[in-house]
């Protein structure tokens, strides 16, 4: 029986294997041993690895406004998982969230409330404004709602009326990257429309109220679509 | 549903009990409505509930511009015995938007008044607790006549994108 | 059948005294004023309570509302009828289908426009997997607000099996605005009727399996038998229907006294409680979902042939095909899509039976393309003025099982 001798390259497992058995046994020194120690220890900062932790563990806020909340009730059931990935400890006290998802539309009673809790939240906080109404106004616009943007910082828009759990987990997975320092590219840079940001005037910063709009219809007005 | 005929006999029991207190009635398609004057209506209300209407289904408001008085507000009765049902109509200017209340005879009438009074600005005499209940209790102005704007921001992300994301500073 | 006598247990409760007397200084009644929410755990929504407590025993609770006050009525003057409906489905938020139908039901009677039968059998159909639905999540949340915290997720698994009963037959979860004036948007797709026998077929074993896990728990019992009753005469003044009033021994069921939307054609019975406890609201809804199941099974059997919306093309868009061969079809599209129809001066209050209540739509048309006012009398507006007689003199605990019984949803609450 012919017995064939083939040099395996050095980077295979099962080189790198043998390799660490023998540097258990003390055979390796010097240059090999550092670069065995190079492959198999993994070496990053602090902070990376703080945010890696803080990432896969966030404890959301249980903040159910409105009817985003019965979707992001059913992202904790057994559908859309949100245990996956270590979030399915939803604290109601805001001293022990990480996380406040806003979901539903605030109004301008909440509003304030909404602003004391975030505050007494500790660091590092995120907020998740999840569904139309509090990212923009969503389907109601008037007087009676406040966008989130305008009284607290958000991290992650999650679009939808509702969004679907599918869509809220896709917002907190983007999250999730921006927790671990690799936020994923916003639009303008993924759709090369870097620049084309309209720029908010002190005339549009007062709102449609500033107009002394009368809004009365006439009977038999026919702009109706 | 009490029919046309019904509908004006009741009419014409309480305007023997009391002269001026129904100003109309109106009729349509299983819908009556007994149009009374607004110092009257519990004592219409107190009558219909002696004649089986014992069920407050709704009380709410409803701005009549550009047509004077302004300010309405229906009650809209039940029995459930016969299943009938009658609507009360008051009629109120802006000038003097006040109205007895009905809280003694329908205690649940308590936070649909208060909500009439919230947004239209009625005033309900007598009413236990009258303050805004949907509305911050500063808030000028009554949202839902007709001339109050309907407010709303211009939809425009970029306060966001000017300061940037992140954690909180 | 000592055990479950949950009298004794008061009894015995009552015999140790909590008098405190502060020395020297008399009796006083200490009475403290707790805040509980906006934010909190468990209440349904955003609703503040303020609750004035002698121990634990609560004195007096006051209903702060409007932290979720969305202005739907003013933005619904502000579309057209048919953009209305998007808008008025988001009041209470999970009984969609029948917002819709109030409005749809208002309307409808100001246009004077007949509803075909295959549409009312559908909407019949999703006004009940709507109900079930609703009654889910209610379970899953007041079982959580228990303490049966697994509840929450078999109840969620069934909500799931529904909504995907509602993306099948209109693309959407929530919020689908499946019901339009003059019948529904769309006919149900291939497919629809089997998965819905199935879900028929399965629903009623969960619901028992739901029964057999908090019935038979001792805690749950001794939680809700015998808790908050308040009786029917009192519920009426308040002006009370739905589940509550039914728990009280009343059976008052809009679907049969003054059935809309060919309800008559359905076998199904009422379930009544005696006593009016949280157990009974508790006992009066789970037995709901047995009869929801029975109507649907009727109607997916009996489901007529015909067309699902009015043929009155003033009111519905055409369907798609004869655009190209008609021209009245096409202008009347145009006319459907640019201006919405004209409904004729009139007001109109569209009582139905909801999940929790009586939903009543009202509308003031002006003879305008916009409603010049719609008002939703919402069911959980009047239950919670009952809240405050219900939990008198009950523990605190026993307040936040009332409000769960009581099953309010403050969207539809605040509007």
């Amino acid at each position: 029986m012919e017995i064939k001798r083939e040099t395996l390259d050095p980077s295979d497992f099962r080189v790198r294997q043998l390799q660490a058995r023998d540097m258990l046994r003390g055979d390796l020194q010097g240059e090999e041993l550092e670069k065995f120690v190079e492959q198999s220890v993994m070496t990053t900062t602090v902070e990376k690895a703080v945010a890696w932790s803080q990432g896969n563990s966030i404890y959301p806020m249980t903040f159910g406004l409105a009817c985003c909340a019965i979707e992001m009730m059913s992202i904790v059931a057994a559908r859309v998982d949100i245990a996956r990935f270590g979030w399915e400890a939803f604290r109601a006290s805001p001293r022990q969230a990480d996380l406040l998802i806003l979901s539903g539309r605030v109004s301008v009673k909440m509003a304030p409330v909404i602003r004391r809790i975030y505050d007494q939240m500790l660091e590092p906080k995120w907020a998740i404004s999840m569904g139309a109404c509090c990212s923009s106004m969503g389907v109601f616009n008037n007087y009676a709602l406040v966008p989130s943007d305008k009284f607290m910082p958000i991290d992650v828009h999650v679009p939808g009326c509702p969004p679907r759990p599918e869509a809220l987990m896709h917002g907190i997975l983007r999250l999730r990257d921006k927790i671990h320092g690799h936020p994923p590219d916003g639009w303008r840079e993924r759709y090369d429309a870097v620049g084309t940001e309209e720029v908010l005037t002190p005339e549009h910063e007062r709102g449609s109220q500033s107009d002394g709009a009368i809004n009365v219809f006439p009977g038999g007005d026919t702009a109706g679509a | 549903m009490p029919d046309a005929t019904g509908l004006e006999l009741t009419a014409h029991e309480l305007r023997e009990s009391d002269a001026d207190s129904i100003l109309g009635t109106e009729f349509r398609r299983h819908r009556a409505v007994l149009l009374v004057s607004p110092q009257h209506v519990p004592a219409v209300l107190k009558h219909l509930y002696g004649k089986g209407y014992t069920f407050l289904a709704s009380l709410h408001g409803v701005d009549y511009y550009p047509e004077e008085p302004r300010l309405g507000v229906l009650y809209e009765l039940m029995d459930m015995h016969e299943v009938d049902r009658i609507s009360v109509k008051a009629r109120v200017s802006t000038q003097d938007p006040r109205i007895p209340t009905v809280t003694p005879l329908f205690p649940g009438a308590d936070f649909p008044e208060r909500e009439v009074y919230d947004m239209f600005g009625v005033v309900f005499e007598g009413h236990p607790d009258m303050r805004r209940i949907l509305m911050p209790e500063d808030f000028e102005g009554f949202p839902q006549r007709r001339d109050f704007p309907v407010g709303g921001e211009p939809v425009l992300f970029t306060y966001n994108e000017e300061t940037g994301y992140g954690k909180y500073q | 059948m000592s055990a479950l006598d949950t009298s004794t247990y008061r009894q015995r409760e009552e015999s140790i005294t909590y008098q405190a007397e502060p020395a020297g200084m008399g009796e006083t009644h200490e009475l403290l004023t707790l805040n509980i929410g906006p934010h909190h755990p468990a209440t349904h929504g955003v609703l503040r309570l303020l609750t004035t407590m002698e121990g634990e025993v609560v004195r007096d609770v006051r209903p702060i509302i409007g932290y979720v006050h969305t202005g739907i009525e003013k933005t619904a003057e502000q579309k057209a009828y048919w953009k209305v409906i998007p808008v008025i489905e988001r009041m209470d938020y999970l009984s969609y289908y029948f917002n819709a139908m109030a409005f749809c039901g208002a309307v409808e009677d100001l246009l004077e426009v007949e509803v075909p039968e295959r549409a009312q059998y559908l909407r019949v159909i999703h006004l009940e997997l709507d109900r079930i639905m609703s009654h889910m999540v209610w379970l899953g949340t007041s079982a959580l607000d228990l303490g049966a915290i697994s509840m929450f997720w078999y109840c969620f698994r069934e909500r799931e099996t529904i909504l995907d009963l509602f993306e099948m037959s209109s693309g959407q979860r929530m919020h689908t605005r499946y019901i339009q004036v003059g019948g529904v948007i769309e006919d149900i797709p291939r497919g629809f009727a089997a998965k819905l026998r199935q879900f028929c077929k399965e629903m009623p074993t969960r619901a028992d399996q739901y029964a057999d896990m908090l019935e038979k728990n001792q805690i749950v019992l001794e939680r809700l038998r015998g808790t908050c009753a308040l009786p029917a005469e009192e519920l009426l003044k308040i002006g009370v229907t739905g589940p509550l009033l039914r728990a009280a021994g009343n059976p008052w069921d809009l679907r049969k006294a003054a059935p809309y939307s060919s309800y008559d054609k359905f076998d199904f019975k009422i379930p009544v409680g005696t006593v009016g406890d949280n157990y009974d609201r508790y006992r009066v809804r789970h037995a709901e979902i047995y009869e929801s199941v029975k109507i649907i099974e009727q109607a997916i059997e009996g489901l007529p042939e015909g067309p699902f919306i009015t043929p009155d093309r003033k009111v519905a868009l055409p369907p798609r095909h004869e655009l190209a061969t008609s021209m009245e079809a096409l202008i009347h599209h145009f006319k459907l899509v640019t201006e919405g129809f004209r409904v004729p001066p009139g007001e109109s209050y569209y009582p139905i039976e909801g999940p929790r209540g009586e939903l009543g739509c009202f509308v003031r048309a002006d003879g305008s393309g916009k409603p010049a006012r719609v008002h939703m009398r919402d069911p959980s507006f009047t239950h919670l003025q009952a809240l405050a007689p219900m939990v008198k003199d009950a523990y605190l605990a026993d307040m936040i099982a009332t409000l769960a019984m009581l099953d309010p949803i403050l969207g539809g609450i605040d509007r």
